[in-house]
């Protein structure tokens, strides 16, 4: 088989499927706790054997096309409606009424986003269900969840702008903007929450003051952001770039 | 004047085309830069935008007529809230800093879109604001109905500029600025930051938004969550026509 060592940048998977452009560490690393990483070390060892395991189910790969982008923002929304349900499932102490009616408005619509998603991009092409990876938030902590939600939501602003030239069917790119100007609402209420009354809705670190443009990131730097939260591998490596 | 006439002005409009889409200049944004913005304020990120956004063989005429459109709608927002800023005991102090934020993003929307309209830029209506001024809460009614229709004016265009990839991404740099604008003066003004079902006044400004249907999926039936979370969940866009007429009331 072939030896990963000898194709640095790339991760050969089993089965004869495409390489995935993941850097092997990452790879390994973000490879379903060790798992997946050591059936393939072991797979490698053994010369005689050909290769049965499947793929690992803790791997994604977006696809191409309008579709691989129906899946980037699929992958995007199925992490924020896990990261407000559990915002809600476990509410930090001192949760004002007005935050309590604020997170679970977000909740919803993020999960209203998810399941859209989910009903709009065929089965055959569509990405598994995601497994968070929230152990870096403390639920417990108003500022951990509030600053968790501030980077999510100015990530997704900044990913659906992104996305928007990426898309060819004009009926997805009006989806796509019915959408972000909801998650540019949520940023603006959440930065509000966490400095209240100061310029941060619309702070000069997302917004440019000089021309009032707010940020935009395209899959390949909005993916690297996401993935500490998410325990499968999420590779957009098939995405357009144009 | 009505705004359509305005728009189909400029359409008609023959200019050479050296002119037409001689885009950003340095002068163009000394001479339309309005407040603390000189030559020395501008960063290169911005000429990088505006160069990049149309380089190239230029914009489409269906790209200049959008641009020329927003244009319209951001000359309409800087000009209602530097008016407001500059009207005493108005704003109260502890609100000044947000309307001051909008009011910096709003003059940064027209030099930029006149930067890159060049010679093709309309020229800036006489606005109307009536007795807007008059209360602070007329003030955020006013700027809540502005701030709204804005979201939904670029939110319509955007299919428009699917073959202008550059001034697509920029168009949406903005619609995102718009919306977080409109979350932050929609409670400030006592409503909630996104658009559900009840209390969307005046009528044509929200028209559609109450929408729960997206792509023939009905949403409450497939989520179970309520009407008003599904509306709230997907903002909707309005035609041109709709804006201009919605406009048209504060063009003297």
């Amino acid at each position: 088989m072939n030896n990963p060592e000898k194709q640095p940048g790339l991760t050969t998977l089993p089965g004869g499927l495409e390489p995935v452009a993941v850097g092997r560490r990452l790879f390994l690393r973000y490879s379903g706790a060790f798992v997946a990483g050591s059936a393939l070390l072991a797979a490698c060892k053994n010369e005689e054997n050909p290769i049965t395991v499947s793929p690992s189910p803790t791997m994604v790969d977006l696809g191409s096309g309008d579709i691989g982008i129906l899946n980037y923002a699929y992958a995007l929304e199925q992490l924020e409606a896990a990261f407000y349900t559990q915002v809600m499932t476990t509410p930090y102490g001192g949760m004002s009424d007005a935050e309590r009616t604020i997170l679970t408005d977000i909740r919803d619509h993020e999960i209203i986003h998810r399941e859209f998603f989910k009903a709009a991009i065929p089965a055959a092409n569509r990405i598994a269900d995601l497994t968070p990876n929230f152990s870096a938030i403390n639920f417990a902590d108003r500022t951990s969840v509030l600053n968790t939600a501030k980077t999510f939501e100015d990530l997704g602003v900044s990913a659906y702008n992104g996305a928007g030239n990426l898309l060819k069917d004009v009926n997805l790119l009006l989806l796509a903007g019915k959408i972000v100007s909801v998650e540019a609402r949520h940023a603006a209420v959440i930065r509000d929450l966490l400095n209240p009354k100061s310029a941060d809705f619309a702070g000069d670190d997302v917004v440019t003051p000089a021309n009032g443009l707010d940020v935009v990131r395209k899959p390949v730097q909005v993916l690297p952001a996401a993935q500490p939260f998410v325990r499968n591998t999420i590779s957009g490596a098939n995405l357009p770039t144009v | 004047m009505n705004l359509l006439n305005i728009i189909s002005k400029i359409e008609e409009l023959d200019v050479e085309a050296a002119d037409k889409y001689s885009f950003y200049s340095r002068r163009n944004l000394i001479k339309f830069g309005q407040k603390a913005l000189t030559a020395a304020a501008v960063p290169t990120l911005f000429a990088a935008t505006a160069n990049q956004a149309f380089a190239q063989a230029g914009p489409s005429q269906a790209a200049v007529d959008v641009l020329n459109f927003a244009l319209t709608l951001e000359y309409l927002e800087d000009e209602y809230y530097r008016l407001a800023l500059n009207t005493a005991n108005l704003i109260p102090a502890a609100d000044r800093t947000v309307i001051a934020q909008i009011s910096k993003h709003e003059v940064a929307h027209v030099v930029l879109l006149r930067g890159a309209l060049g010679a093709a830029a309309v020229a800036k209506p006489t606005f109307k604001f009536g007795d807007s001024f008059s209360t602070y809460q007329k003030f955020l009614g006013l700027a809540q109905a502005l701030e709204d229709t804005g979201v939904r004016a670029y939110k319509g265009q955007a299919g428009s500029l699917i073959n202008d990839k550059s001034i697509l991404q920029v168009a949406l740099q903005i619609h995102s600025v718009e919306a977080r604008h409109a979350a932050q003066i929609r409670r400030m003004n006592g409503a909630k930051g996104w658009i559900g079902t009840a209390g969307n006044a005046p009528a044509a400004v929200y028209a559609g938004e109450e929408a729960t249907m997206q792509a023939t999926i009905d949403l409450v039936a497939l989520t179970g969550k309520s009407a008003a979370a599904v509306a709230e969940a997907f903002d909707e866009p309005l035609t041109k026509a709709q804006v201009l007429a919605i406009a048209g009331t504060y063009i003297a």
